[in-house]
């Protein structure tokens, strides 16, 4: 009798240890984004002035608000100008990323963990202190480097205008960014076994034929899972260009997709426009990113059967 | 609204199963009847500083007596703060009393947020003036909120450099350019003032005073005339003085801009009577040198302003005393001792024309000690207030502002262009969400 009951029992254990994360996952995961994916397919209707009780009635709208978001320009560009701003932050930050682990992680550098963690230390920062900061160094005419420039009487450009805005605001994110990124690299570059470099110094290899052809090719995974964060962290930029939106007339309310979805559910008080933009950018976001881990893992395989 | 009703019926059918004692109760408070039985409690939404202070005046006082106790909840101010109403409403849950700009009177009515309560507060209209009390009407019979505190405009300058640099104080706007241009003339390094675009209350109490009527109806339909001929003439002023580079283009509110009013950079601001709070944070070092004038006008026969900024307090559909959060209103923005009160702990100018008198607006603000007539001067202005026409999505008329006269003003390009784009975006959100609008 023990034993059946002991077997049922058995065959029970994982769901119920299962039960927690299930709950909280359906809760807190799945329930708010099927509800957020509901509310995208209705919309409001109003009759006559729309004025006192009764006026307006919440009713099925199919995929008008998708087609809606799809056609209006100004979500294309906005994704345009974050693709912009992708294609500097992206590169720059994994670029000296990579650059600041493979220098802490040779032997010439003395302090390595207060220089680990001054690199790291943007990253503790806020964003929108960050921005904030950021902001006040750009504004012509509160910034001390603008004042240096003056008094030196070198050219003084406007950060938060045009082109350089672009600059101005991957700037904040490379400075915030690439601190987390090293330590991701940096960690994954400790724990390559010391025999390899030792072999590696047997055969006669140079620091840098060290570092070009060994460690950067076995911390590839690593540069993968940050190129991953990135790019998503690309796509859902919105408290630097909101946090920078005061301060200039160059920036405008929807100059993020994000913040598109921001000033249409709390600006223009439409949330089921606001849910259809967001499901599709959440869309967007998964199949890039998913797209290039599967690229990259693809790759990966093509070389293991080499 | 199908779930708050939905909800309601599911309290009530609670309310049968517990006993009928607590329905009669609650039935009799909804009727307005004087049997209210027990104390009643409520919860008030303000971004007011010191509104607590003046709430603890009712609370020991006409409250204790009325058993009505209220409760503060401090809130973000302005459009944030619609937005929560509305997200609270939809969950049944809104405050029984909530603070809101007139502007965004009609976006919480026509999502059937606010009581009429027009019964209850009929009596008090004479307090107000006209132009402020319709605001709160919508043109209906029906009352949505109480009046508490107007912003109607002026032009402050600095006295002393427009005496250094031998300028006039304009009395037209005719006058405020060439004043701009002589400014320009005799240091090309200072600007009278700038042309922001990152708050739409000035350029709508601009185009007001100008005498544009944004919003109207014609029938059962909305009418939109924001690119109406008077706003056009407001638009194209201010969009040639930029583009002439009399003014300047950049935003209020940045670092740079209250540098620029500290250092003496920019001399003058179109504002409204809440400026000297403002001043005193951005301006600290020019403490007694401005001073206030009339708004300047567009023709010299003509004596009117317009108003950015102020607010009243509405009575949510949510509360379930509204005859108690009523009268709560109306003694907070009626009554002497609670104007008094509001005036010193929460700086604001109250619409109630007598308190605009009374003593507590006897002396000058701080920061303009030099004008000792300011609020004699401001009660007048007060007056030539032009009336006021908002509709169901203001909101969105004002982030199409920010935008569009952003990019115009960076650009230095034609400003009626902008209008035009305001104007498409506002009647396009009324047609999709299904209102009629009239061509």
């Amino acid at each position: 009798m023990t034993g059946t009951t002991a077997r049922r029992g058995a065959l029970r254990a994982p769901y119920f240890f299962l039960l927690p994360a299930t709950a909280l996952f359906l809760l807190f995961f799945a329930l708010p984004i099927g509800y957020a994916v509901y509310l995208s397919f209705r919309k409001v209707e109003v009759s006559g002035l729309g004025l006192g009780a009764g006026a307006r009635e919440e009713v099925w709208a199919g995929f008008q608000n998708y087609t809606d978001a799809l056609g209006d320009s100004e979500l294309l560009d906005g994704a345009l100008r974050v693709l912009g701003y992708g294609c500097l932050v992206v590169p720059v930050m994994l670029g000296l990323a990579l650059l600041f682990a493979l220098m802490l992680d040779s032997d010439r550098v003395r302090f390595t963990p207060v220089t680990r963690l001054a690199i790291f230390l943007p990253y503790a920062i806020p964003g929108v202190v960050a921005a904030l900061l950021w902001g006040f160094l750009y504004l012509p005419d509160v910034s001390p480097f603008h004042f240096a420039l003056d008094r030196l009487g070198l050219p003084q450009p406007d950060l938060l205008d045009g082109g350089p805005l672009y600059f101005a605001l991957a700037n904040i994110a490379v400075w915030g960014g690439t601190g987390f990124n090293m330590i991701v690299i940096y960690t994954s570059l400790r724990a390559i076994p010391a025999e390899v470099y030792e072999a590696a110094k047997l055969d006669g290899a140079s620091p840098l034929q060290i570092a070009l052809r060994i460690k950067i090719p076995m911390v590839a995974p690593s540069l993968v899972l940050t190129f991953f964060f990135s790019i998503i962290a690309t796509l859902q930029v919105f408290s630097e260009p909101t946090t920078l939106k005061p301060l200039t007339n160059s920036v405008s309310t929807t100059w993020s997709p994000l913040m598109k979805v921001y000033q249409d559910a709390f600006g223009k008080g439409d949330i089921h426009s606001a849910a259809a933009q967001a499901a599709i950018i959440a869309l967007v976001t998964l199949v890039l990113s998913f797209g290039f881990l599967r690229a990259a893992n693809r790759r990966n395989k093509q070389e293991a059967a080499r | 609204m199908p779930y708050t009703k939905r909800r309601r019926l599911v309290t009530s059918a609670v309310a049968v199963a517990l006993g009928a004692s607590t329905l009669a109760a609650c039935g009799s408070s909804d009727d307005g009847g004087d049997a209210r039985s027990g104390p009643v409690s409520l919860t008030y939404w303000t971004w007011t500083p010191g509104m607590d202070k003046v709430v603890d005046l009712w609370n020991k006082g006409p409250g204790k007596e009325q058993q009505i106790t209220v409760t503060v909840k401090k809130q973000a101010s302005g459009d944030t703060l619609v937005t929560k109403i509305l997200t609270a409403h939809k969950a049944g849950q809104a405050p029984d009393l909530v603070q809101a700009e007139y502007q965004a009177l009609p976006t919480l009515v026509s999502n059937d947020a606010l009581a009429d309560i027009s019964g209850e507060v009929d009596d008090v209209k004479g307090k107000f003036a006209d132009g402020v009390w319709q605001q709160t009407t919508l043109g209906t019979d029906a009352v949505y909120a109480v009046p508490q505190d107007i912003g109607p405009m002026m032009f402050y300058y600095r006295e002393d450099l427009f005496e250094q640099y031998g300028l006039e104080v304009p009395a037209t706007w005719e006058e405020f350019a060439r004043t701009a241009r002589e400014l320009k003339k005799a240091a090309p390094d200072k600007d009278l003032t700038t042309f922001s675009a990152n708050d739409s209350g000035l350029f709508a109490g601009l185009a007001q005073q100008a005498g544009a009527r944004w919003w109207t109806t014609e029938g059962e339909k909305w009418k939109v005339g924001i690119d109406d001929e008077a706003t056009r003439k407001v638009a194209d002023f201010w969009g040639g003085l930029v583009e002439e580079g009399a003014i300047d283009n950049q935003p209020m509110y940045t670092p740079a801009w209250n540098k620029a009013l500290n250092t003496g950079k920019q001399i003058a601001w179109v504002s409204a009577v809440w400026a000297p709070g403002t001043l005193t944070t951005a301006a600290p070092d020019t403490k007694g040198k401005w001073a206030m004038a009339p708004l300047p006008q567009w023709s010299g026969s003509e004596n009117r302003t317009g108003s950015w900024g102020g607010s009243s307090t509405a009575v949510t559909t949510d509360s379930e005393n509204r005859e108690a959060a009523a009268k709560f209103a109306e003694w907070l923005n009626t009554d002497a001792d609670a104007l008094g009160a509001l005036a010193k702990e929460g700086g604001i100018y109250p619409a109630s024309t007598s308190a605009q008198l009374s003593g507590a607006f006897a002396e000058p603000p701080e920061f303009f000690a030099n004008q000792p007539d300011f609020y004699t001067k401001a009660a007048d202005i007060a007056k030539t207030t032009a009336p006021s026409a908002w509709g169901p999505n203001v909101n969105v008329a004002y982030t199409s502002f920010k935008d569009a006269f952003g990019a115009a003003a960076k650009n230095k390009s034609d400003f009626s262009a902008a209008l035009g784009t305001m104007q498409k975006e506002t009647v396009a959100d009324l047609e999709k969400q299904g209102f009629e609008v009239a061509r």
